[in-house]
């Protein structure tokens, strides 16, 4: 309770402070809901120009040829991909590697190698674009003969190499919270180690390894850099790894680097692609706030 | 019950008694320590074959740590040490060659806050026997209901078997995880507290289920509720400071104990 009436000017400060508070915490706000209106804008004037059938059915995707054709599927198809194999990558290694961190390593172990894998984490991904570009495609052509230099396989690879270390300092996370007492539970019926791991704390932080594993797809659909050096620039309707295609991001980078003019059809194409994008993160990060507030719930 | 004559041997100026009924538990010069900190020493008791043991003792005296140290369970606390033996049917449980997995079958355990797993009453109790290389469904399920019924909960969960354990009372929750420690038939039964939480008619009922399972079972129970110690156990163990200052028969400890701290505790005199 207030027992003296605050001086009017203390009164003003603090209003001044609320009012500055509530100014940054709107400038993020406020840039989302631009972008997003910008988006809409002119993704709608697009569809006045190409019909949104065709986009859903074309197989081909040429806005910058002369023959210009705006099937989305190639993109789509190539982002999938892709992310695809980035996660075979980054899942098992990731939830493994968080299984040895949380149920297995010493505290020495984890103390020295967690931060190591969140440097891993903070390279920048130009980086991992040319490693995928100069070492990785070359080592693998030593065994792939039919692989090309611009390939979905190797910045597959190694993009799950960079998102690795989300998948497993979240997933250890997450088995970090589950109660010590059901572990214990557990070994006092005889269980192994292994059989703690993969039969209690495996289940019990279901959805928190869930949840990181929705902001890994999420993160892989949206990585641009890697793809953009290391997997060509074909947009191309295949599911075979070896050969170049191109991601929604890629596309976008590809064309804003061109001297595209403002207001074009082309122009407008950066904008469609960057909808497609965000409406597919969006449900991505939606689903895994919704998995992670779960998680939380399940140990009050 | 006449219980077997027993032999009282005094060492360092205390008394200490070694029923002679077969002995199940024998810990001998036991210390353990938590990293730096000792919280046991010197602990010198023989636990009797299907008999029940109590533990006594205030808050933070060691009557948990000498109870997890019988099944091995501070192994899993990193920076723990034991120094001492303890003996299991006359075999070194801290012998490098003694397998721990095995050793926690046939020395079970029930904690004090009750930990059921998060999954459904019929996969608490089975986990256990799955883990333990049970495969057969039938034979499971048989083992399930069996071990429901003895820990006294099968009438209230008999038809939500599938329902999450969660949703079960306090009092349901600790008897479902005393149905689980059953399933896998251990030779010793550790019990810490298992009725702190539970009210009057629930305390009865664990406290029925203890002189039921005691025919079968060898069991070892800290408790802070002196009634319940005098009620059940049939030797009474007082701890203090992480020692064992006296252990006798349990109408000794109530009635006539050799040591004066231990009167002061069971009166209620303390402090
Ligand atoms: N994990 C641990 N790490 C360090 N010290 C511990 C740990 N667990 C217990 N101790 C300490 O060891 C001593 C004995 O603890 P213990 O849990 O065995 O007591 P207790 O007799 O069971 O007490 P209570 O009746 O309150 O359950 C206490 O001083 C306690 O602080
Ligand atoms: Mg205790």
């Amino acid at each position: 309770m207030r027992l003296l009436p605050k001086s009017f000017k203390a009164n003003k400060r603090e209003r001044g402070i609320e009012l500055f508070l509530l100014f940054c915490a709107s400038v993020s706000i406020l840039t989302t809901l631009g972008i997003v209106a910008v988006l809409l804008f002119e993704t709608v004037d697009f569809f006045r120009e190409v019909s949104i059938v065709s986009f859903f059915t074309d197989t081909e995707w040429t806005p910058l040829f002369a023959q210009k054709r705006f099937g989305i599927w190639p993109l789509l198809i190539g982002t999938i991909l892709i992310s695809g194999i980035a996660m075979l990558v980054a899942l098992p290694a990731g939830l493994l590697s968080s299984l040895y961190l949380s149920e297995y390593a010493p505290d020495r172990v984890r103390r020295v190698v967690k931060p190591v894998l969140e440097i891993l984490a903070g390279i920048p991904t130009v980086v991992y674009g040319y490693f995928a570009l100069l070492f990785v495609t070359p080592l693998l052509q030593k065994f792939l003969p039919g692989l090309s230099g611009f390939n979905a396989l190797s910045p597959g690879i190694v993009m799950g190499i960079m998102i690795l270390p989300l998948v497993s300092s979240l997933s250890e996370d997450a088995m970090q919270a589950v109660p010590r007492s059901l572990r214990e539970g557990a070994y006092a019926l005889g269980s192994t180690n292994l059989q703690v791991s993969f039969r209690i704390v495996i289940p019990a932080a279901f959805s928190g390894i869930t949840a990181s594993f929705i902001l890994a797809v999420s993160r892989a659909i949206g990585e641009t850099m890697i793809v953009a050096i290391a997997a060509g620039q074909q947009p191309r309707l295949t599911a075979n790894p070896l050969v170049p295609i191109e991601t929604m991001t890629a596309y976008i980078v590809q064309v804003s680097m061109g001297d595209t003019p403002v207001g074009t059809l082309e122009y407008k194409t950066i904008f469609v692609v960057g909808m497609m994008l965000f409406l597919s993160t969006l449900v991505l990060n939606v689903l895994s706030q919704r998995l992670r507030a779960r998680f939380r719930e399940v140990y009050r | 019950m006449k219980l077997p004559a027993d032999v009282v041997s005094k060492k360092n100026g205390k008394h200490t008694i070694q029923p002679l009924s077969d002995p199940k538990i024998e810990a001998k010069d036991l210390d353990f320590f938590y990293s730096e900190k000792k919280a046991l020493s010197d602990v010198t008791i023989t636990i009797p074959s299907n008999r029940v043991t109590g533990l006594i003792g205030p808050s933070g005296c060691g009557k948990s740590t000498f109870l997890r140290c019988l099944n091995r369970m501070n192994d899993i606390i990193p920076g723990t040490r034991v120094q001492g033996k303890i003996l299991l049917d006359g075999q070194d449980i801290y012998a490098p060659d003694m397998d721990v997995v095995q050793l926690r079958c046939r020395v079970g355990m029930v904690f004090q806050k009750s930990n059921p797993f998060p999954k459904s009453i019929y996969d608490n109790v089975a986990y256990g026997l799955r883990v333990n290389g049970w495969k057969d469904r039938r034979e499971i399920e048989a083992k399930v209901e069996q071990s429901l019924r003895h820990a006294a909960i099968w009438e209230e969960v008999k038809d939500r078997l599938k329902s999450s354990a969660l949703d079960l009372s306090g009092g349901q929750q600790q008897r479902l995880c005393i149905a689980r420690a059953l399933a896998i038939q251990p030779e010793v039964l550790l019990m810490d507290e298992p009725a702190s939480a539970l009210d009057p008619i629930a305390t009865a009922r664990i406290e029925d289920l203890i002189q039921e399972l005691k025919k079968d079972y060898t069991i070892v129970i800290v408790t802070h509720n002196m009634q319940q110690a005098a009620r059940v156990s049939d030797f009474t163990a007082f701890f203090y400071l992480g020692q064992i200052i006296e252990f006798d028969r349990t109408e000794v400890i109530f009635t006539n104990p050799r040591q004066q701290r231990t009167e002061d505790y069971v009166t209620g005199r303390f402090g």
